[in-house]
């Protein structure tokens, strides 16, 4: 240790103030732990809150807005062509949206007594970390949670060099709105973006190396959104791959599977994301990273290093926020002494499309894979009171329930608002309970809410 | 049909224990009662052996982790696998892989099924395209006979209901599910706690005396291995458990002077926070006395060499545990602990007398049973046998459990006297210091008497000042009329 170095104490150390990073140091704090987070831009919020899921909703809300306004037309109601304006937008998302919220996390760290420290940590043990920044430190710890979270991945062979050429992060930025733009990736990101652009008048492409979209929920439940993609994107190439990509001009020409050539004037990299985990000096501790950079965990969120826990995308699949924060909580109590886990079930996953894409627990498909019997409810949206009101009949809820028992083994939803209705299909299948339980219990009329009750008495044979 | 083996209940006040080795590798193929992993409790290391024969699948564990009872050590394949050949591992990380839950098939209350047009009925052979060998097994063997959770993946519970099941170190798996489509209910679970004393001493039996000698590694002394099956454990820092007051920062001793860190050992950590709370919950107070030990003395001193024949080395430990007894059974409230939630003293009808070793890692003490009832010789044989277990660190959980009261003899190391910390959640301890010949006023004239200075420490929230003297006095009566230790008076 250098003399003069400024030595800070504390209990719990967390790096990344992302969902996850600060799930745990609040309630590291609640319970009376003496806390700080190290995050690189000195900032709560992390990837969610700054370049994913809230910006990227925002910007979905506003392609919604343009959207109904496009629909409202087959009712009766002209708006006439929407204008957007990038400046006001920008400042929109940029100030009432992530600053509010941002502001919002910022308040409540201070309230807590969590302190946030700017810089980048690097583990020189497994009880000290250094900080690099303009005024370098070092933090004795009692127990550290990483919370690195993830960055977005790259195309092995395909460089990033060009500004035209973007990760999920830059296109949130909006820098402007490409005539051509080639999304390559056809998962809950490249859609979601895609469809954004779209809406803002972008002619937009879409390059998936599989042969379907979305990977993950049953076929059944991408179908309607494949249809609305359809519409809305210039051309969607399956099993295709993106060999190269070269800037020519103002343009980048895109080369698919060999042979055919295309020109975009944007390109969108959409391929995933990969856990940060590198440079985090974590080879001086005891914990133990896999070759794609993923550290593992046991249920109560440990490392191999009894002292560092880990939360969120850098401890693997799935990525969700709301699953790094359930982490968070589940490490702190630990850390805390508290006889916590993460034994979580389910973790729902939403897709904020249009239509939305929602579903949690066993699918159709798993099932199958696994060859297990499954009981298996579909029930259209076309029969939905609410959904007519809409004007949306396009939507589907499907359960999966255990035949020998009835309980309730996963759901999914495809249709505007699935995000939103998930939620009780997730409580349900949480707490393990049965078709029956749904069944019976009173959903509010005219809901969308309904379909989950419907389909459940389909399971009884009740309707 | 994977088997997770968890740590069993340990016994008494035991909540966890620390790895000190993994004798067993992933993959291993393991006989039922081969030694799994050592493991190093509050003061014994004591070795795991396999609860059944199998395939080790996944070893979750390492040394130098502490773990809980109730947590999942070693997942083992269905032993009818073995050999199968099959990949193992395929379900990967558990914990993060939410996506598919398991249920378990059996359950009491099947839906009706009469098929309606909107449900489809999936994969009508349902055991042929099996992507885990774990389902097939899970859908074709046998319940466990304890109960209905079996299976892969979770047992069907309420996240509330699953984290009561931490708390109270009950597994899940096996516990028999009273609530609907075989959800186990809280209710469930406590009454598996209640119905758990059979359950713990049939797994304490399996729990064997160490087969090795010192375990230690000293600080720094070992580097941290990691992946070796049998790697040895290092020693990790780790916080003590926070009693009450919680302490104030230390301040940065290097700006004085360099300094050195040593990680605690668990022992060390262990008498640290058994001390601490002691010292925090119990008030103490210390009564002194001495005892005039010059007949007994000369009785010791007479006997040394015939107890030498026959293979007996006499101390007075032994005269000491003896008089204890007998003392406490004039004294019970001194045999006792006081349970402060239930405001009740507990007044133990048994005398398991606890003696204080001094070994190289630490403060360890062995208990004795039934000293009331057992002859001295049998006592000085069993403190013996003890003492050279305990500093072999092969001492069972079971000779360092159960104990009543506490000796600890600090005379062989000199001084005047000492003020023991009582042994929680016992009520009183013995501290005695060396005899030494001193002059004495026996009827009006100056004599050299051997005296023995002794002192009781007790917890006054179960007894007063005035019952330590009487409850002291009682003791040095019988160190002073050794007959009465001979006559059991």
């Amino acid at each position: 240790m250098v003399m003069g170095d400024l030595v800070i104490e504390v209990d719990v150390a967390v790096i990344g103030g992302g969902p996850g990073g600060y799930s745990a140091a609040f309630r590291c704090a609640e319970l009376g732990l003496e806390t700080v987070v190290v995050d690189a831009g000195k900032r709560l919020g992390g990837a969610c809150l700054w370049e994913g899921c809230i910006p990227s909703k925002a910007l979905l809300h506003v392609a919604a807005l343009i959207e109904d306004a496009t629909r409202a037309r087959e009712i009766g109601v002209e708006f006439g062509e929407p204008h957007v304006s990038l400046d006001p937008l920008r400042k929109w998302k940029a100030e009432r949206v992530v600053g509010r919220l941002a502001r919002g996390l910022a308040s409540v760290a201070k309230t807590k007594g969590v302190e946030v420290i700017g810089g980048r940590a690097v583990f020189e043990s497994s009880r000290e970390l250094r900080v690099e920044s303009d005024e370098p430190q070092k933090i004795r710890f009692k127990h550290a949670v990483v919370a690195t979270g993830s960055l977005p991945s790259r195309v092995p062979g395909l460089p990033l060099e060009s500004d035209r050429i973007m990760d999920s992060t830059a296109a949130l930025e909006l820098p402007d709105i490409p005539e051509r733009l080639l999304v390559i990736g056809g998962g809950y990101i490249g859609l979601e973006l895609g469809q954004v652009y779209a809406s803002l008048g972008s002619v937009v492409t879409v390059a998936e190396m599989t042969d379907g979209l979305l990977p993950g929920p049953d076929r059944d439940l991408v179908q309607p959104l494949a249809r609305r993609c359809e519409k809305l994107f210039a051309k969607i190439r399956l099993g295709t791959t993106v060999t190269s990509l070269t800037e020519r001009g103002s343009a980048v020409e895109a080369r698919f599977g060999g042979d055919a050539v295309e020109a975009f004037d944007r390109v969108l990299v959409a391929v995933g994301r990969a856990p940060v985990s590198a440079g985090l000096g974590l080879e001086t501790t005891r914990a133990s990273v896999d070759a794609r950079g993923v550290v593992a965990v046991d249920e109560r969120c440990r490392t191999a290093d009894p002292a560092i826990y880990a939360v969120g995308d850098v401890t693997g699949e799935p990525m969700l926020a709301h699953r790094a924060m359930r982490q968070g909580k589940v490490a702190g109590e630990v850390i805390a002494g508290r006889p916590a886990a993460f034994d979580n079930v389910v973790v729902p996953a939403v897709v904020f499309t249009d239509p939305e894409v929602a579903w949690c627990g066993l699918t159709e498909s798993q099932a199958q894979r696994d060859g297990r019997r499954v009981q298996v409810a579909r029930f259209a949206w076309a029969a939905s009171g609410r959904a007519a009101t809409l004007g949306r009949s396009d939507g589907v809820t499907k359960l999966i329930a255990d035949p020998d028992t009835g309980r309730l083994l996963g759901a999914g939803i495809v249709g505007p608002g699935a995000g939103e209705l998930i939620a009780e299909a997730a409580l349900a299948v949480e707490t393990a309970l049965t078709v029956e339980d749904l069944a019976a219990t009173i959903h509010t009329h005219p809901t969308l809410s309904e379909t989950l009750m419907e389909a459940a008495e389909a399971l009884l044979q009740r309707s | 049909m994977p088997r997770p083996f968890a740590l069993p209940d340990l016994g008494e006040g035991l909540t966890e224990a620390e790895i000190v080795k993994v004798l067993v590798g992933e993959g291993d193929v393991v006989a039922e009662d081969a030694p799994l992993l050592e493991v190093e409790t509050d003061k014994a290391t004591v070795e795991i052996p396999s609860p059944f024969a199998g395939r080790v699948a996944r070893v979750h564990i390492q040394p130098g982790q502490t773990v809980k009872v109730g947590e999942v050590l070693v997942t083992f394949d269905d032993s009818s696998a073995v050999g199968a050949g099959h990949g193992g591992g395929g379900r990967g990380r558990g914990a993060s892989e939410p996506h598919s839950p398991r249920t378990p098939p059996p359950a009491p209350s099947p839906l009706p099924r009469r098929q309606p047009a909107t449900v489809a009925n999936v994969s009508e052979q349902p055991l042929a395209h099996a992507a885990g060998g774990s389902e097939r097994a899970a859908a074709s063997a046998p319940a466990m006979a304890t109960g209905t959770g079996v299976g892969v993946g979770p047992v069907p519970a309420t996240p509330a209901t699953r984290r009561l099941a931490r708390e109270l170190g009950v597994d899940l798996r096996v516990v028999r599910a009273t609530g609907p489509a075989g959800r186990v209910t809280d209710d469930d679970v406590r009454a598996a706690t209640s119905g758990s004393a059979s359950r713990s001493s049939s797994l304490e039996a399996e729990v064997a005396p160490a087969q090795r000698g010192q375990a230690v590694a000293e600080p720094g002394a070992a580097a941290p291995t990691r992946g070796g099956a049998a790697a040895e454990r290092a020693q990790v820092a780790k916080p003590l458990a926070p009693i009450g007051a919680e302490a104030p920062p230390l301040p940065r001793f290097e700006q004085w002077g360099p300094v050195q860190r040593q990680p605690l050992s668990h022992l060390r950590r262990t008498i640290a926070e058994r001390m601490a709370l002691s010292a925090t919950l119990i008030p103490h107070v210390t009564h002194f006395d001495r005892a005039d030990v010059t007949e007994l003395d000369a009785i010791i001193r007479r006997s040394v060499e015939p107890a030498r024949e026959r293979g007996l080395v006499l101390t007075l430990t032994s005269f000491l545990l003896k008089a204890a007894a007998l003392a406490l059974k004039e004294h019970p409230q001194f045999n006792a602990s006081l349970d402060g939630a239930a405001g009740e003293l507990i007044l133990k009808r048994y005398y398991h007398l606890g003696v204080a070793v001094a070994t190289e890692r630490g403060l360890i003490v062995p208990v004795i049973r039934d000293v009331d009832r057992k002859p001295l010789v049998q006592l000085q044989r069993e403190l013996a046998t003890l003492a050279q277990r305990v500093r072999e660190g092969k001492a069972t959980l079971d000779d360092l459990r159960g104990g009543t009261f506490t000796i600890t003899n600090i005379g062989a190391l000199g001084g005047t006297g000492a003020i023991p910390i009582i042994n929680y959640p016992e009520a009183a301890i013995l501290g005695v210091a060396r005899a030494r010949e001193e002059p004495v006023v026996l009827e009006g004239r100056i004599v050299p008497r051997t005296l023995l200075p002794i002192s009781l420490t007790f917890d006054h929230r179960v007894a007063d000042g005035a019952d330590g003297a009487r409850f002291a006095a009682a003791i040095v009566r019988r160190l002073e009329r050794p007959e009465q230790l001979l006559l059991d008076w």
